[in-house]
Protein backbone atom coordinates (compact mmCIF):
# COMPACT_ATOMS: atom_id res chain seq x y z
CA UNK A 1 0.00 0.00 0.00
CA UNK A 2 2.14 2.87 1.60
CA UNK A 3 4.36 1.41 -1.26
CA UNK A 4 2.38 2.31 -4.15
CA UNK A 5 2.06 5.96 -2.99
CA UNK A 6 5.35 7.49 -3.55
CA UNK A 7 5.15 6.17 -6.81
CA UNK A 8 1.36 7.99 -7.66
CA UNK A 9 2.85 11.19 -6.85
CA UNK A 10 6.79 10.88 -7.59
CA UNK A 11 6.23 9.06 -10.78
CA UNK A 12 4.61 11.99 -13.03
CA UNK A 13 6.56 14.27 -11.44
CA UNK A 14 10.21 13.06 -12.03
CA UNK A 15 8.98 12.12 -15.50
CA UNK A 16 8.47 15.63 -15.86
CA UNK A 17 11.73 16.70 -14.64
CA UNK A 18 13.21 13.92 -16.82
CA UNK A 19 11.34 14.72 -20.46
CA UNK A 20 12.48 18.69 -19.44
CA UNK A 21 16.12 17.46 -18.55
CA UNK A 22 16.67 14.90 -21.39
CA UNK A 23 14.67 15.77 -25.08
CA UNK A 24 16.31 12.90 -26.25
CA UNK A 25 15.04 9.37 -27.14
CA UNK A 26 16.28 7.53 -23.75
CA UNK A 27 14.82 10.95 -22.09
CA UNK A 28 11.09 10.18 -23.65
CA UNK A 29 11.30 6.60 -22.90
CA UNK A 30 12.17 7.16 -19.33
CA UNK A 31 9.90 9.69 -18.79
CA UNK A 32 7.00 7.08 -20.63
CA UNK A 33 7.98 4.64 -18.04
CA UNK A 34 8.08 6.97 -14.89
CA UNK A 35 4.77 7.98 -15.46
CA UNK A 36 3.31 4.65 -16.47
CA UNK A 37 4.43 3.05 -13.47
CA UNK A 38 2.11 5.89 -11.63
CA UNK A 39 -0.99 4.26 -13.63
CA UNK A 40 0.00 0.66 -12.39
CA UNK A 41 0.52 2.35 -8.90
CA UNK A 42 -2.93 3.60 -9.14
CA UNK A 43 -4.43 -0.14 -10.46
CA UNK A 44 -2.81 -1.62 -7.59
CA UNK A 45 -4.01 0.95 -4.50
CA UNK A 46 -7.42 0.33 -6.28
CA UNK A 47 -7.00 -3.33 -5.25
CA UNK A 48 -5.70 -2.79 -2.06
CA UNK A 49 -8.97 -0.30 -1.37
CA UNK A 50 -11.23 -2.66 -2.57
CA UNK A 51 -10.17 -5.43 -0.22
CA UNK A 52 -9.71 -3.23 2.77
CA UNK A 53 -11.64 0.13 2.73
CA UNK A 54 -10.69 3.61 2.75
CA UNK A 55 -6.76 3.84 3.08
CA UNK A 56 -5.03 6.63 5.60
CA UNK A 57 -1.29 7.14 4.85
CA UNK A 58 0.22 9.74 6.98
CA UNK A 59 3.69 11.32 4.97
CA UNK A 60 6.51 10.90 7.08
CA UNK A 61 5.17 9.35 9.73
CA UNK A 62 3.58 13.04 10.75
CA UNK A 63 0.13 12.29 10.93
CA UNK A 64 -2.78 15.02 11.11
CA UNK A 65 -3.09 18.25 12.10
CA UNK A 66 0.27 18.88 12.16
CA UNK A 67 1.31 16.64 9.35
CA UNK A 68 -0.27 16.02 6.19
CA UNK A 69 -2.46 12.67 5.53
CA UNK A 70 -3.26 11.41 2.20
CA UNK A 71 -6.66 9.55 2.56
CA UNK A 72 -7.68 7.51 -0.61
CA UNK A 73 -11.52 6.89 -0.05
CA UNK A 74 -13.81 5.18 -3.27
CA UNK A 75 -14.55 8.51 -4.81
CA UNK A 76 -10.82 9.41 -4.70
CA UNK A 77 -9.55 6.27 -6.00
CA UNK A 78 -11.93 6.38 -8.81
CA UNK A 79 -10.37 10.17 -9.51
CA UNK A 80 -7.11 8.49 -9.65
CA UNK A 81 -8.06 5.48 -12.10
CA UNK A 82 -9.75 7.99 -14.46
CA UNK A 83 -6.48 10.32 -14.31
CA UNK A 84 -4.51 7.25 -14.62
CA UNK A 85 -6.52 5.64 -17.92
CA UNK A 86 -6.85 8.86 -19.79
CA UNK A 87 -3.59 9.88 -19.47
CA UNK A 88 -2.13 7.06 -20.27
CA UNK A 89 -4.72 7.66 -23.65
CA UNK A 90 -3.64 11.10 -24.10
CA UNK A 91 0.32 10.19 -23.42
CA UNK A 92 -0.26 7.35 -26.60
CA UNK A 93 -2.39 10.10 -28.62
CA UNK A 94 0.20 13.22 -28.46
CA UNK A 95 2.92 10.70 -29.07
CA UNK A 96 1.62 10.57 -32.46
CA UNK A 97 -0.34 13.76 -32.46
CA UNK A 98 2.72 16.07 -31.34
CA UNK A 99 5.28 17.73 -34.10
CA UNK A 100 8.44 17.16 -33.57
CA UNK A 101 9.35 20.51 -32.28
CA UNK A 102 6.66 21.27 -29.89
CA UNK A 103 7.22 17.98 -28.11
CA UNK A 104 10.12 19.10 -25.86
CA UNK A 105 7.88 22.28 -24.50
CA UNK A 106 4.64 19.78 -23.90
CA UNK A 107 5.88 16.62 -22.25
CA UNK A 108 7.22 18.51 -18.63
CA UNK A 109 4.33 20.35 -18.59
CA UNK A 110 2.03 16.91 -19.46
CA UNK A 111 3.07 15.01 -16.52
CA UNK A 112 3.56 18.57 -14.13
CA UNK A 113 -0.62 17.93 -15.03
CA UNK A 114 -0.68 14.65 -14.41
CA UNK A 115 1.10 14.55 -11.44
CA UNK A 116 -1.03 17.68 -9.92
CA UNK A 117 -3.79 15.63 -10.63
CA UNK A 118 -2.74 12.32 -8.98
CA UNK A 119 -2.08 14.48 -5.63
CA UNK A 120 -4.97 16.08 -5.17
CA UNK A 121 -6.93 13.26 -5.36
CA UNK A 122 -4.65 11.82 -2.75
CA UNK A 123 -4.35 14.71 -0.13
CA UNK A 124 -6.97 15.61 2.55
CA UNK A 125 -6.23 18.64 3.85
CA UNK A 126 -7.62 21.97 2.73
CA UNK A 127 -4.13 24.09 2.29
CA UNK A 128 -2.38 21.06 0.31
CA UNK A 129 -5.55 20.99 -1.87
CA UNK A 130 -4.97 25.06 -2.92
CA UNK A 131 -1.51 24.27 -3.66
CA UNK A 132 -2.61 21.14 -5.68
CA UNK A 133 -5.63 23.20 -7.73
CA UNK A 134 -2.44 26.11 -8.38
CA UNK A 135 -0.26 23.69 -9.57
CA UNK A 136 -3.01 22.38 -11.97
CA UNK A 137 -3.40 25.93 -12.88
CA UNK A 138 -0.46 26.73 -13.59
CA UNK A 139 0.54 24.03 -15.68
CA UNK A 140 -2.81 23.54 -17.33
CA UNK A 141 -2.07 27.87 -18.61
CA UNK A 142 1.16 26.91 -20.29
CA UNK A 143 -0.50 23.73 -22.28
CA UNK A 144 -3.19 26.28 -22.96
CA UNK A 145 -0.61 28.58 -23.98
CA UNK A 146 1.45 25.46 -26.16
CA UNK A 147 0.67 27.05 -29.94
CA UNK A 148 1.78 30.98 -29.37
CA UNK A 149 -0.14 31.92 -31.39
CA UNK A 150 -2.25 35.36 -29.80
CA UNK A 151 -5.28 34.17 -29.80
CA UNK A 152 -4.06 31.44 -27.21
CA UNK A 153 -1.76 33.42 -25.60
CA UNK A 154 -4.45 35.85 -24.84
CA UNK A 155 -6.96 32.54 -23.94
CA UNK A 156 -4.64 31.20 -21.50
CA UNK A 157 -3.65 34.63 -19.74
CA UNK A 158 -7.37 34.96 -18.82
CA UNK A 159 -7.22 31.11 -18.00
CA UNK A 160 -4.95 32.07 -15.67
CA UNK A 161 -6.49 35.23 -13.93
CA UNK A 162 -9.94 34.03 -13.61
CA UNK A 163 -8.51 30.68 -11.45
CA UNK A 164 -6.32 32.63 -9.68
CA UNK A 165 -9.35 34.95 -8.88
CA UNK A 166 -11.19 31.74 -7.95
CA UNK A 167 -8.08 30.26 -6.01
CA UNK A 168 -7.61 33.01 -4.05
CA UNK A 169 -10.94 32.88 -3.17
CA UNK A 170 -10.94 29.50 -2.28
CA UNK A 171 -7.96 30.36 0.05
CA UNK A 172 -9.88 33.17 1.99
CA UNK A 173 -12.22 30.85 2.58
CA UNK A 174 -9.57 27.99 4.26
CA UNK A 175 -8.43 31.09 6.42
CA UNK A 176 -11.52 31.75 7.59
CA UNK A 177 -12.56 28.21 8.64
CA UNK A 178 -8.74 28.14 9.76
CA UNK A 179 -9.39 30.48 12.18
CA UNK A 180 -12.30 28.87 13.33
CA UNK A 181 -11.65 25.19 13.85
CA UNK A 182 -7.53 25.48 14.07
CA UNK A 183 -7.24 22.46 11.80
CA UNK A 184 -6.88 22.02 8.17
CA UNK A 185 -7.61 18.17 8.38
CA UNK A 186 -10.39 17.56 6.12
CA UNK A 187 -10.93 14.37 8.07
CA UNK A 188 -11.04 16.32 11.63
CA UNK A 189 -12.95 19.34 10.39
CA UNK A 190 -15.65 16.86 9.20
CA UNK A 191 -18.95 17.98 11.28
CA UNK A 192 -16.86 21.00 13.25
CA UNK A 193 -17.98 23.53 11.42
CA UNK A 194 -21.38 24.73 13.14
CA UNK A 195 -24.00 27.16 11.54
CA UNK A 196 -22.54 30.65 12.27
CA UNK A 197 -22.36 32.88 9.52
CA UNK A 198 -18.72 33.02 9.36
CA UNK A 199 -18.78 29.28 8.61
CA UNK A 200 -21.33 30.38 6.18
CA UNK A 201 -18.89 33.24 4.45
CA UNK A 202 -16.46 30.81 4.63
CA UNK A 203 -18.07 27.94 2.71
CA UNK A 204 -19.72 30.75 0.08
CA UNK A 205 -16.41 31.69 -0.71
CA UNK A 206 -15.03 28.27 -1.07
CA UNK A 207 -17.52 27.71 -3.17
CA UNK A 208 -17.76 30.74 -5.79
CA UNK A 209 -14.28 30.09 -5.89
CA UNK A 210 -13.98 26.69 -7.09
CA UNK A 211 -17.15 26.87 -8.83
CA UNK A 212 -15.29 29.91 -11.01
CA UNK A 213 -12.08 27.07 -11.43
CA UNK A 214 -14.89 24.32 -12.33
CA UNK A 215 -16.72 27.09 -14.94
CA UNK A 216 -19.93 26.65 -13.41
CA UNK A 217 -22.48 28.88 -15.52
CA UNK A 218 -22.16 31.81 -15.54
CA UNK A 219 -18.46 31.69 -14.39
CA UNK A 220 -17.68 29.66 -17.49
CA UNK A 221 -16.75 32.32 -19.96
CA UNK A 222 -12.75 31.38 -19.51
CA UNK A 223 -13.59 27.79 -20.77
CA UNK A 224 -14.74 27.69 -24.08
CA UNK A 225 -11.45 29.70 -26.00
CA UNK A 226 -9.35 27.89 -23.41
CA UNK A 227 -10.36 24.45 -24.33
CA UNK A 228 -10.34 24.91 -27.67
CA UNK A 229 -7.41 26.88 -28.43
CA UNK A 230 -5.11 24.18 -25.96
CA UNK A 231 -3.63 21.35 -28.60
CA UNK A 232 -6.05 18.74 -28.67
CA UNK A 233 -4.71 16.38 -26.15
CA UNK A 234 -3.86 19.16 -23.44
CA UNK A 235 -7.66 20.37 -24.48
CA UNK A 236 -8.58 16.71 -23.39
CA UNK A 237 -7.02 16.77 -20.25
CA UNK A 238 -8.60 20.16 -19.39
CA UNK A 239 -12.32 19.34 -20.26
CA UNK A 240 -11.79 15.66 -18.91
CA UNK A 241 -9.72 15.90 -15.79
CA UNK A 242 -9.02 19.72 -14.63
CA UNK A 243 -12.63 20.89 -14.13
CA UNK A 244 -13.41 18.06 -12.03
CA UNK A 245 -10.25 18.62 -9.90
CA UNK A 246 -12.01 21.66 -8.62
CA UNK A 247 -15.40 20.09 -8.90
CA UNK A 248 -13.74 17.04 -6.87
CA UNK A 249 -12.28 19.52 -3.96
CA UNK A 250 -16.07 21.19 -3.92
CA UNK A 251 -17.68 17.85 -3.25
CA UNK A 252 -15.39 17.06 -0.52
CA UNK A 253 -16.22 20.37 1.54
CA UNK A 254 -20.22 19.77 0.66
CA UNK A 255 -20.42 16.35 2.07
CA UNK A 256 -17.07 15.79 4.01
CA UNK A 257 -17.06 18.96 5.50
CA UNK A 258 -20.06 20.56 5.97
CA UNK A 259 -24.03 19.52 7.04
CA UNK A 260 -25.60 18.59 3.46
CA UNK A 261 -29.37 19.17 4.94
CA UNK A 262 -28.28 22.51 6.40
CA UNK A 263 -27.32 24.52 3.10
CA UNK A 264 -30.46 23.58 1.00
CA UNK A 265 -31.13 26.98 -0.41
CA UNK A 266 -26.92 27.53 -1.50
CA UNK A 267 -27.59 23.68 -2.83
CA UNK A 268 -30.67 24.75 -4.99
CA UNK A 269 -28.88 27.67 -6.23
CA UNK A 270 -26.38 25.64 -7.53
CA UNK A 271 -28.87 23.31 -9.07
CA UNK A 272 -30.03 26.20 -10.91
CA UNK A 273 -27.18 27.51 -12.25
CA UNK A 274 -26.61 23.84 -13.27
CA UNK A 275 -29.98 24.32 -14.71
CA UNK A 276 -28.88 27.05 -16.62
CA UNK A 277 -25.48 26.04 -17.60
CA UNK A 278 -26.92 22.73 -19.29
CA UNK A 279 -29.46 24.82 -21.75
CA UNK A 280 -27.11 27.42 -22.33
CA UNK A 281 -24.24 25.59 -22.61
CA UNK A 282 -26.31 23.10 -25.42
CA UNK A 283 -27.31 25.65 -27.36
CA UNK A 284 -24.03 27.14 -27.71
CA UNK A 285 -22.70 23.70 -28.41
CA UNK A 286 -25.79 23.60 -31.54
CA UNK A 287 -24.26 27.25 -33.08
CA UNK A 288 -20.93 26.47 -33.19
CA UNK A 289 -18.74 26.08 -36.38
CA UNK A 290 -15.60 24.63 -35.11
CA UNK A 291 -15.56 21.42 -33.93
CA UNK A 292 -13.46 21.92 -30.82
CA UNK A 293 -15.63 24.58 -29.60
CA UNK A 294 -18.73 22.77 -29.75
CA UNK A 295 -16.71 20.37 -27.86
CA UNK A 296 -15.78 23.19 -25.60
CA UNK A 297 -19.33 24.46 -24.87
CA UNK A 298 -20.75 21.21 -24.78
CA UNK A 299 -18.23 20.33 -21.49
CA UNK A 300 -20.13 24.07 -20.09
CA UNK A 301 -23.21 22.17 -20.23
CA UNK A 302 -21.86 18.68 -18.77
CA UNK A 303 -20.20 20.41 -16.25
CA UNK A 304 -23.96 22.14 -15.20
CA UNK A 305 -25.55 18.34 -14.48
CA UNK A 306 -22.70 17.65 -12.06
CA UNK A 307 -23.86 20.49 -9.69
CA UNK A 308 -27.40 18.59 -9.93
CA UNK A 309 -25.83 16.19 -7.02
CA UNK A 310 -25.93 18.76 -4.45
CA UNK A 311 -29.68 19.95 -4.30
CA UNK A 312 -30.63 15.99 -5.24
CA UNK A 313 -28.12 14.57 -2.14
CA UNK A 314 -29.24 16.83 0.24
CA UNK A 315 -33.23 17.28 -0.74
CA UNK A 316 -32.87 12.99 0.03
CA UNK A 317 -31.46 13.39 3.30
CA UNK A 318 -33.83 15.69 4.40
CA UNK A 319 -36.47 13.70 3.66
CA UNK A 320 -34.81 10.91 5.87
CA UNK A 321 -34.32 8.91 2.25
CA UNK A 322 -30.37 8.12 2.71
CA UNK A 323 -30.97 5.48 -0.50
CA UNK A 324 -32.33 8.15 -2.63
CA UNK A 325 -28.86 10.36 -1.61
CA UNK A 326 -27.37 6.93 -2.27
CA UNK A 327 -28.35 7.12 -6.04
CA UNK A 328 -27.42 10.74 -6.65
CA UNK A 329 -24.28 10.03 -5.16
CA UNK A 330 -23.58 7.53 -7.15
CA UNK A 331 -25.24 9.34 -10.14
CA UNK A 332 -23.06 11.87 -9.95
CA UNK A 333 -20.01 10.70 -9.42
CA UNK A 334 -20.42 8.21 -12.89
CA UNK A 335 -21.42 11.02 -14.70
CA UNK A 336 -17.87 12.48 -13.85
CA UNK A 337 -15.95 9.10 -15.17
CA UNK A 338 -18.68 9.49 -18.34
CA UNK A 339 -18.32 12.63 -19.17
CA UNK A 340 -14.43 12.79 -18.40
CA UNK A 341 -14.10 9.55 -21.09
CA UNK A 342 -16.20 10.54 -23.29
CA UNK A 343 -14.84 14.39 -23.58
CA UNK A 344 -11.40 13.24 -24.06
CA UNK A 345 -12.46 10.98 -26.62
CA UNK A 346 -14.10 13.99 -28.19
CA UNK A 347 -11.29 16.04 -28.48
CA UNK A 348 -8.90 13.39 -29.22
CA UNK A 349 -11.47 12.58 -32.21
CA UNK A 350 -11.43 16.73 -32.94
CA UNK A 351 -7.44 16.89 -33.14
CA UNK A 352 -7.55 13.46 -35.52
CA UNK A 353 -10.17 15.03 -37.78
CA UNK A 354 -7.90 18.30 -37.77
CA UNK A 355 -5.07 16.71 -38.91
CA UNK A 356 -6.78 14.42 -41.21
CA UNK A 357 -8.78 17.16 -43.07
CA UNK A 358 -6.35 20.47 -42.10
CA UNK A 359 -9.38 21.85 -40.82
CA UNK A 360 -11.91 21.49 -37.56
CA UNK A 361 -14.60 23.59 -39.51
CA UNK A 362 -17.89 21.19 -39.46
CA UNK A 363 -18.60 22.41 -42.94
CA UNK A 364 -15.40 21.27 -44.12
CA UNK A 365 -16.20 17.55 -42.50
CA UNK A 366 -18.21 17.01 -45.91
CA UNK A 367 -17.13 12.71 -46.85
CA UNK A 368 -15.72 12.26 -43.53
CA UNK A 369 -17.93 9.69 -42.53
CA UNK A 370 -16.18 8.01 -45.60
CA UNK A 371 -12.29 8.89 -45.18
CA UNK A 372 -12.38 8.65 -41.50
CA UNK A 373 -15.16 5.86 -40.61
CA UNK A 374 -13.40 4.57 -37.62
CA UNK A 375 -12.86 8.53 -36.44
CA UNK A 376 -16.62 9.36 -36.62
CA UNK A 377 -17.35 6.17 -35.03
CA UNK A 378 -15.60 6.95 -32.25
CA UNK A 379 -17.24 10.36 -31.85
CA UNK A 380 -20.45 8.71 -32.56
CA UNK A 381 -20.08 6.17 -29.36
CA UNK A 382 -18.66 9.34 -26.77
CA UNK A 383 -22.09 11.68 -28.10
CA UNK A 384 -24.16 8.08 -27.22
CA UNK A 385 -22.55 8.58 -23.66
CA UNK A 386 -23.09 12.90 -23.78
CA UNK A 387 -26.98 12.11 -24.83
CA UNK A 388 -27.03 9.70 -22.07
CA UNK A 389 -28.30 6.33 -24.26
CA UNK A 390 -27.08 3.21 -23.43
CA UNK A 391 -25.28 1.42 -23.62
CA UNK A 392 -22.54 4.03 -22.21
CA UNK A 393 -21.20 5.05 -18.80
CA UNK A 394 -23.54 8.82 -19.61
CA UNK A 395 -26.46 6.38 -19.40
CA UNK A 396 -26.28 4.59 -16.05
CA UNK A 397 -25.03 8.35 -14.67
CA UNK A 398 -28.58 10.09 -16.01
CA UNK A 399 -30.13 7.20 -14.92
CA UNK A 400 -29.43 7.70 -11.65
CA UNK A 401 -29.81 11.23 -11.38
CA UNK A 402 -33.59 10.58 -13.18
CA UNK A 403 -34.45 8.20 -10.92
CA UNK A 404 -33.60 10.24 -7.59
CA UNK A 405 -35.33 13.49 -8.95
CA UNK A 406 -38.44 11.48 -10.11
CA UNK A 407 -38.55 10.10 -6.53
CA UNK A 408 -37.93 13.53 -4.67
CA UNK A 409 -40.50 15.09 -7.28
CA UNK A 410 -38.18 17.82 -8.59
CA UNK A 411 -39.35 18.24 -11.50
CA UNK A 412 -37.69 21.04 -12.80
CA UNK A 413 -34.39 19.04 -12.84
CA UNK A 414 -36.09 15.78 -14.28
CA UNK A 415 -37.61 18.32 -17.09
CA UNK A 416 -33.46 19.33 -17.87
CA UNK A 417 -32.38 16.25 -17.66
CA UNK A 418 -34.42 14.95 -20.40
CA UNK A 419 -34.05 18.12 -22.56
CA UNK A 420 -30.31 18.63 -21.85
CA UNK A 421 -30.38 15.03 -23.61
CA UNK A 422 -32.36 16.08 -26.59
CA UNK A 423 -30.07 19.36 -26.94
CA UNK A 424 -26.85 17.00 -26.35
CA UNK A 425 -28.33 15.08 -29.59
CA UNK A 426 -28.62 17.90 -31.95
CA UNK A 427 -24.76 19.05 -31.66
CA UNK A 428 -23.82 15.42 -31.73
CA UNK A 429 -25.61 14.04 -35.17
CA UNK A 430 -25.01 17.82 -36.43
CA UNK A 431 -21.41 16.68 -36.84
CA UNK A 432 -22.49 13.04 -37.92
CA UNK A 433 -24.91 14.32 -40.35
CA UNK A 434 -22.16 17.11 -42.34
CA UNK A 435 -20.00 13.86 -42.27
CA UNK A 436 -22.16 11.97 -44.38
CA UNK A 437 -22.90 14.91 -46.62
CA UNK A 438 -21.10 13.84 -50.06
CA UNK A 439 -18.81 17.10 -51.26
CA UNK A 440 -18.46 17.92 -55.09
CA UNK A 441 -14.55 16.49 -54.70
CA UNK A 442 -13.67 13.81 -52.06
CA UNK A 443 -11.28 15.92 -49.44
CA UNK A 444 -7.57 15.06 -49.61
CA UNK A 445 -6.70 13.98 -46.34
CA UNK A 446 -3.26 12.94 -44.69
CA UNK A 447 -2.67 9.39 -42.74
CA UNK A 448 -2.66 9.98 -39.07
CA UNK A 449 -0.03 7.78 -37.12
CA UNK A 450 -1.84 4.36 -35.32
CA UNK A 451 -1.23 5.58 -31.84
CA UNK A 452 -4.11 8.30 -32.25
CA UNK A 453 -6.39 5.66 -33.30
CA UNK A 454 -5.59 3.23 -30.81
CA UNK A 455 -5.96 5.39 -28.37
CA UNK A 456 -9.47 6.93 -29.68
CA UNK A 457 -10.57 3.20 -29.57
CA UNK A 458 -9.32 2.69 -26.07
CA UNK A 459 -11.96 5.51 -24.82
CA UNK A 460 -14.55 4.35 -26.28
CA UNK A 461 -14.31 0.76 -25.32
CA UNK A 462 -13.95 1.75 -21.75
CA UNK A 463 -16.93 4.16 -21.89
CA UNK A 464 -19.17 0.89 -23.70
CA UNK A 465 -17.67 -0.74 -21.00
CA UNK A 466 -18.94 1.36 -18.20
CA UNK A 467 -22.44 0.94 -20.00
CA UNK A 468 -22.67 -2.66 -19.79
CA UNK A 469 -20.43 -3.13 -16.58
CA UNK A 470 -21.23 -0.48 -14.16
CA UNK A 471 -21.33 -2.58 -11.09
CA UNK A 472 -17.48 -2.18 -10.71
CA UNK A 473 -17.21 1.98 -10.43
CA UNK A 474 -20.61 1.48 -8.61
CA UNK A 475 -19.00 -0.86 -5.90
CA UNK A 476 -16.35 1.87 -5.38
CA UNK A 477 -18.69 4.91 -5.08
CA UNK A 478 -19.67 3.29 -1.64
CA UNK A 479 -16.27 2.99 0.07
CA UNK A 480 -16.13 6.11 2.26
CA UNK A 481 -19.62 7.83 1.06
CA UNK A 482 -20.52 10.70 3.61
CA UNK A 483 -23.42 9.12 4.48
CA UNK A 484 -24.32 7.62 8.56
CA UNK A 485 -22.15 3.94 8.30
CA UNK A 486 -26.21 2.88 9.69
CA UNK A 487 -27.96 4.14 6.00
CA UNK A 488 -25.97 2.05 3.79
CA UNK A 489 -27.63 -0.98 2.62
CA UNK B 1 -8.25 37.31 18.23
CA UNK B 2 -6.68 39.51 20.50
CA UNK B 3 -7.03 43.29 20.31
CA UNK B 4 -4.11 44.60 18.97
CA UNK B 5 -3.81 42.09 15.98
CA UNK B 6 -7.33 42.20 14.64
CA UNK B 7 -6.34 45.75 13.11
CA UNK B 8 -4.26 43.47 10.68
CA UNK B 9 -7.54 41.68 9.57
CA UNK B 10 -9.15 44.62 9.44
CA UNK B 11 -6.48 45.74 6.54
CA UNK B 12 -6.67 42.68 4.98
CA UNK B 13 -10.40 42.72 4.44
CA UNK B 14 -9.79 46.67 3.37
CA UNK B 15 -6.70 45.19 1.03
CA UNK B 16 -9.15 42.55 -0.49
CA UNK B 17 -12.13 45.22 -1.26
CA UNK B 18 -9.43 47.76 -3.06
CA UNK B 19 -8.59 44.72 -4.90
CA UNK B 20 -12.28 43.69 -5.78
CA UNK B 21 -12.50 47.55 -7.07
CA UNK B 22 -9.11 47.76 -8.99
CA UNK B 23 -10.22 44.72 -11.28
CA UNK B 24 -13.79 45.46 -11.36
CA UNK B 25 -12.73 49.20 -13.18
CA UNK B 26 -9.26 48.27 -14.73
CA UNK B 27 -8.61 47.02 -18.33
CA UNK B 28 -4.97 47.08 -18.62
CA UNK B 29 -2.98 43.72 -17.79
CA UNK B 30 -0.58 44.84 -16.05
CA UNK B 31 -3.03 46.75 -13.32
CA UNK B 32 -5.06 43.38 -13.12
CA UNK B 33 -2.08 41.19 -11.99
CA UNK B 34 -1.15 44.18 -9.35
CA UNK B 35 -4.86 43.82 -8.35
CA UNK B 36 -4.66 39.97 -7.88
CA UNK B 37 -1.24 39.99 -6.38
CA UNK B 38 -2.70 42.74 -3.90
CA UNK B 39 -5.70 40.01 -3.07
CA UNK B 40 -3.31 37.65 -2.62
CA UNK B 41 -1.47 40.11 -0.21
CA UNK B 42 -4.61 40.56 1.92
CA UNK B 43 -5.23 36.65 2.36
CA UNK B 44 -1.61 36.50 3.77
CA UNK B 45 -2.31 39.41 5.82
CA UNK B 46 -5.26 37.97 7.25
CA UNK B 47 -3.33 34.59 7.88
CA UNK B 48 -1.07 36.56 9.76
CA UNK B 49 -3.62 37.84 12.15
CA UNK B 50 -4.84 34.38 12.80
CA UNK B 51 -1.70 33.44 13.93
CA UNK B 52 -2.55 35.38 16.87
CA UNK B 53 -5.91 34.72 17.67
CA UNK B 54 -4.95 33.28 20.97
CA UNK B 55 -3.11 34.54 23.43
CA UNK B 56 0.35 33.10 24.67
CA UNK B 57 2.91 32.29 21.65
CA UNK B 58 2.01 32.87 18.05
CA UNK B 59 0.61 29.49 16.19
CA UNK B 60 3.25 28.72 13.54
CA UNK B 61 0.92 26.85 11.11
CA UNK B 62 -0.39 30.44 9.20
CA UNK B 63 2.84 31.24 8.77
CA UNK B 64 4.24 28.36 7.12
CA UNK B 65 1.21 28.45 5.21
CA UNK B 66 1.63 32.15 4.06
CA UNK B 67 5.38 31.22 2.97
CA UNK B 68 3.91 28.14 0.61
CA UNK B 69 1.17 30.87 -0.69
CA UNK B 70 4.30 33.70 -1.33
CA UNK B 71 5.94 30.82 -3.33
CA UNK B 72 2.72 30.30 -5.15
CA UNK B 73 1.51 33.84 -5.96
CA UNK B 74 5.32 34.94 -7.09
CA UNK B 75 5.08 31.18 -10.06
CA UNK B 76 1.63 32.38 -11.42
CA UNK B 77 2.66 36.22 -11.50
CA UNK B 78 5.58 35.02 -13.23
CA UNK B 79 3.72 33.44 -16.04
CA UNK B 80 0.74 35.98 -16.17
CA UNK B 81 3.47 38.46 -16.66
CA UNK B 82 5.31 35.87 -19.24
CA UNK B 83 2.05 35.74 -21.31
CA UNK B 84 1.66 39.08 -20.97
CA UNK B 85 5.20 39.92 -22.91
CA UNK B 86 4.92 37.41 -25.36
CA UNK B 87 0.93 38.89 -26.12
CA UNK B 88 2.69 42.45 -26.15
CA UNK B 89 5.46 41.03 -28.36
CA UNK B 90 2.68 39.28 -31.11
CA UNK B 91 0.63 42.74 -31.24
CA UNK B 92 3.42 44.72 -32.33
CA UNK B 93 4.27 42.29 -35.01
Amino acid sequence: MSGALPILIGGPFAAAMVSFLFTGAIGRALSVLLATASAVAALATSIEVMRSGVQIHALAGWGAPLGIELRIDGLAMLMLLLTAGISLAVTTFAAGYLKGDAQPHFWPLWYFLWGALNTVFLVSDIFSLYVCLELITLAAVGGTALSGDRIALSASLRYLMSAIMGSLAYLLGVAMIYAQVGTLDLTQLSGRLGSSWSSGAALSLVTAGLAMKTALFPLHFWLPAAHSLAPAPISAALSAMVVKASFYVLLRFWFQLSEPTSNQLAAHLLGALGMAAVLWGSVQAALQERLKLVVAYSTVAQIGYLFFIFPLFGGALAAGRSEWAQEAWKGGIILILAHAVAKSAMFLVSGALLQTFGSDRISDLKGAAVRAPLTLAAWGIAGISLIGLPPSGGFIAKWLLLTTAIRQEYWLYVAVLLLGGLLASVYVFRVLWHSFLTPEEMPSVSRIPGSMSISILALTVVLLLMGLRPAIPLEFTLIGIPLPAGDLR
Amino acid sequence: MTAQYSVYALAGGLLVGFAFHALAIHTHVLKRILAWNTLGSAAFLVFGAIARRNTGAPDPVPHAIVITGIVVAISSTALALALARRIDEENKK
